[in-house]
């Protein structure tokens, strides 16, 4: 009798739910919020390392909260909880008006009860039982580190993997009412190699959505190979001499220079906060007529896909630059209310702490006409970026990026391997720079940090020439 | 909840499942923020957050852990129910035993309890900051990265072995960003951040004048030439470099063969003997102080480099058996248990004949750059390889005048870094990271684009 109780004043994952999340809502709006949201989720992550010859370290963990966040006008007030409970939640509901300090009764919005629930996630609940079992995980990951075993110069050899399940229920005061099931999982090579004073790392890492097979499809002996091959050639690698330069960018990974440089300044909290200097720029040329740049989160598989974004909305294909000419902005429920900019779908954030800010899915530079050869052959004296760092955008612009695996280009070719190198530059200086895009595009799994936390997100680009950036170097 | 009852309900949880060893580590907090633009509540907000990891050893003496938000007595079971499968796992070549000094007495700050002021007063008072911002330079247009928060907070650490701690406090932070521009110039952008037992203890005022005083001197900029440079870093980045690099002093670290000393390195020389450093979390100064580390250890004091050579690592307690040595209050819990360091501070030593004490930021009148501070941490430090390339705010000096640079970035090499310190300044300062003087760097890399 009591289970059965407390199960009817709380949030359980798995079954209707909506008679309490109206409830909620009602209470909001009766209160005198604009607009009400409420977001849940109940996650299941886990993860694995596996150092040397060993597995050091396995880390399940559990967590479910909410968040809630009441609109008026263009405020907004957040407010997060663990508790899931019918009082909980009113509770925070309550919060969030004080918060707001709505005292203005009279008008009310209307609230006309949540819409025909959209469920995403009937097809994933099996996912849980279909991805692999800690055991096979480790047994991998352990012939993967074997694998990078090649020479006595490897000191350091890892492998790790992390899967994240997170199932989510998202309500709001527009009818809105969906479920949906995310599953992200990640697996990364690391090596460092050691010679008496030289040094060097190489580092590569993979990652899918919603394929709970894809961790046992992974090909650990090329994954192995590319790792080690990188830590090799880069060892005995000098620093790169510093000044401005053409620079070859190489596909996958390299299309962080995009998501740093440009990516980030064409989200709307940018325009919210008076940051970006393309605010005023839509329907003009910020960039090289060779430049597409898409930000989709639909592309199956890929790791910043989602069936339905955490404000509820179907994720939509966003060209952003379309022959260099700035066609949109990526944008979330704030966003279009602040900026007026229509939400694209790109409502995230990493969990039930975070309120959904407007930020990047999968984002790339689509393909052009010219061969990796061709890029590089047009330079007679640059770099060329095979492998890329993290990088970051400064609060006027300004960016940078580390280069993990550099070659010089000299008279067309590629020479010496070259290490210590940094980009540097402005997103609206360089963007005008990238004259020529090869036609091998291809995307790369990471993880974003900003204003809602850290998201998973995919960069991508083909080669691309940039005429000259500032190399940071010795 | 109280934490004595968590305890016991673990005890009688792990009991039934024949679970006869375990510890856990616990965060209840709940915390509130405002932001402001333009006079306005962009956002605010509250959130209560409960956070328990627990650990469990199998009957081969292997470690499992799982870590949950759900403290309920069902989330509590589950967990160790999953600690207790994760435990098959747990590293054989490796050990990880209860720290042997989780019983011992624990120092606590004597700090007078602060109270929530609430959304409300944050708000009027980041909303005055923003305008007085804002008002204190014709130049600067808005705020765009702003901040007020007020924390309360309860640590606990127990095990099946008796040991119980716990300890509660209060954190307030303040960050004021602001944006500048000027006709045909490049908008430019500094801050300041504060941080406080509670909102009363902010000194609000210094933050904005901080703020201003960035901001407007990073006005007049000019690009610099690529070139090697007497380098003067301030505290604050100073302390920037060191925390990205203390994986020399870390005792996990050269186990996992990601640092750049080894078992061996104590007593290596790096730098001037002038230059002393320490890790000591429970300094006065430090805000963020916490009486024990994720295992139980007390945290304390301990000299990192004296008189320019290496004197001890920090340590978890497996890293102190394998080192033959007591753990030093520095683990964070985890299945792989990491080692972090809490507070450095930097300071001259004794031994400082060999220093150019002509070298003074505020009166030397030859070339240098002047680093006020370090960006993109995570993009340009190679910790295990021990080479830096960093973007920085800072100025070039030269006759008593100084001159905004425009995106740079400092290069090197930690270890070259340490050598050419060619002074320490006397006057240390107290900054959120901990506390250093001013320190002198000869024939550093500046990458610009003049």
């Amino acid at each position: 009798m009591l289970s059965s109780q407390i199960k009817s004043n709380e949030i359980v994952f798995g079954s209707c739910n909506k008679n309490l999340l109206e409830e909620i809502i009602f209470y909001g709006i009766g209160l005198g919020a604009d607009f009400v949201e409420i977001f849940i989720e109940n996650t299941d992550n886990s993860s694995v390392l596996a150092e040397e010859d060993f597995i050091t370290s396995v880390s399940p963990s559990f967590g479910r909260g909410a968040g809630i966040r009441i609109f008026k006008e263009k405020k907004d007030g957040f407010v997060s909880t663990n508790d899931l409970t019918r009082n909980g939640l009113m509770r925070s509901v309550s919060q969030a008006i004080e918060m707001l300090d709505i005292i203005d009764n009279k008008k009310r919005e209307v609230f006309n009860g949540l819409n025909k629930h959209r469920d995403y996630s009937l097809s994933k609940k099996k996912w849980i039982n279909e991805v692999p079992s800690i055991h096979e995980i480790s047994e991998k990951l352990l012939v993967s580190t074997k694998s990078l075993k090649k020479n006595n110069k490897i000191i350091t050899r890892k492998g790790s993997y992390s899967r994240n399940l997170q199932e989510v229920i998202i309500a709001s005061s527009d009818g809105t009412y969906v479920s949906d099931i995310r599953l992200h999982q990640t697996v990364g090579l690391n090596v460092i190699a050691s010679d008496a004073q030289y040094r060097s790392s190489g580092s590569r890492r993979f990652g899918s959505s919603g394929m709970p097979n894809e961790f046992r499809l992974w090909d650990h002996e090329k994954a192995a190979n590319d790792v080690f091959e990188s830590s090799m050639n880069m060892l005995y690698a000098d620093y790169v001499d510093a000044g401005q330069m053409p620079v070859v960018l190489a596909n996958k990974f390299g299309g962080v220079i995009f998501h740093e440089a440009c990516g980030h300044l064409l989200e709307t909290t940018q325009i919210e906060r008076g940051t970006t200097p393309f605010e005023n720029k839509l329907n003009e040329k910020i960039a090289h007529e060779s430049v597409t740049a898409i930000d989709e989160g639909i592309s199956e598989g890929s790791f910043g896909s989602l069936s339905v974004d955490d404000e509820g909305m179907e994720p939509e294909k966003s060209v952003l630059i379309k022959d260099g000419i700035l066609k949109k902005f990526i944008s979330d429920r704030a966003g279009e209310l602040r900026t007026g900019h229509k939400r694209t779908g790109s409502g995230r954030r990493q969990n039930y702490s975070f309120a959904a800010a407007s930020r990047m899915r999968n984002t790339f530079i689509a393909k052009g006409d010219y061969s990796k050869e061709d890029l590089i052959s047009s330079i007679s004296d640059g770099l060329y970026c095979k492998s890329m760092g993290g990088g970051s955008v400064g609060a006027t612009g300004q960016f940078n990026f580390a280069v993990e695996e550099g070659y010089l280009i000299k008279n067309g070719k590629l020479t010496n391997p070259v290490k210590g190198a940094t980009l540097i530059g402005e997103a609206k200086e360089v963007m005008p720079k990238i004259s020529m895009c090869g036609n091998d595009l291809e995307l790369a799994p990471g993880f974003c940090g900003s204003i809602s936390g850290s998201v998973n997100v995919t960069v991508g680009q083909p080669h691309i020439k940039v005429d000259s950036i500032t190399v940071g170097g010795r | 909840m109280d934490p004595r009852e968590i305890t016991t309900q673990i005890s009688e949880a792990a009991d039934s499942l024949k679970l006869k060893k375990w510890d856990y580590g616990a965060s209840f907090s709940n915390d509130y923020s405002v932001q402001v633009d333009k006079g306005e509540a962009k956002q605010l907000k509250a959130s209560q957050k409960q956070i328990l990891t627990l650990r469990v050893w199998n009957h081969f003496n292997l470690v499992g852990i799982t870590t949950t938000s759900d403290i309920s007595e069902s989330g509590i079971k589950k967990a160790l129910k999953q600690a207790n499968i994760a435990s098959d796992f747990g590293n054989k070549n490796e050990s990880t035993e209860f720290s042997p000094l989780a019983k011992d007495p624990i120092k606590v700050m004597e700090i007078k309890k602060r109270c929530p002021v609430g959304i409300k007063k944050l708000l009027t008072l980041l909303r005055e900051a923003e305008v007085k911002l804002i008002e204190s330079h014709e130049s600067i247009k808005s705020v765009p990265y702003n901040g007020l928060s007020e924390s309360f907070f309860e640590r606990v650490y127990a095990n099946s072995d008796g040991a119980f701690r716990s300890y509660t406090k209060s954190q307030a932070a303040l960050y004021l960003y602001a944006r500048a521009e000027e006709k045909n110039k490049k908008p430019r952008s500094s801050g300041s951040v504060k941080l406080g037992y509670g909102v009363e203890d902010i000194d609000i005022e210094s933050c904005i004048k901080d703020a201003s005083n960035k901001t407007i001197s990073h006005l007049n900029y000019s690009s610099i030439k690529t070139d090697k440079y007497l380098i003067c870093f301030s505290p604050e980045s100073f302390l920037t470099i060191i925390n990205a690099f203390s994986s020399m002093f870390n005792a996990r670290s050269i186990l996992d063969g990601v640092s750049l000393s080894n078992k061996n390195s104590i007593g290596e020389k790096l730098s001037t003997e002038a230059l002393n450093i320490y890790d000591d979390g429970l300094h006065e100064k430090n805000i963020s102080s916490s009486p024990f580390d994720g295992e139980g250890t007390p945290t304390r004091r301990i000299c990192l480099i004296s008189k320019g050579r290496i004197e001890n690592f920090i340590h978890s307690e497996s890293t102190a058996r394998i080192f033959k040595t007591i753990p030093t209050g520095h683990a964070g819990l985890g299945s792989k248990v990491s080692v972090s360091p809490d507070w450095i501070v930097v300071e001259k030593s004794e031994e400082n004949s060999d220093l150019k004490t002509t070298l003074d930021h505020s009166t030397y009148e030859g070339e240098f750059v002047y680093i006020e501070e370090l960006n993109a941490i995570h993009a340009g430090v190679r910790a295990s390889q021990g080479s830096f390339s960093l973007p920085f705010d800072g100025w070039l000096c030269k006759n008593g005048k100084k001159i905004s640079i425009e995106s740079a970035t400092v290069a090197g090499d930690i270890k070259y870094l340490f050598k050419n310190i060619v002074n320490i300044e006397s006057s240390q300062e107290v900054t959120t990271s901990g506390i250093s003087p001013h320190i002198w760097v000869d024939e550093l890399s500046i990458t610009g684009d003049a």
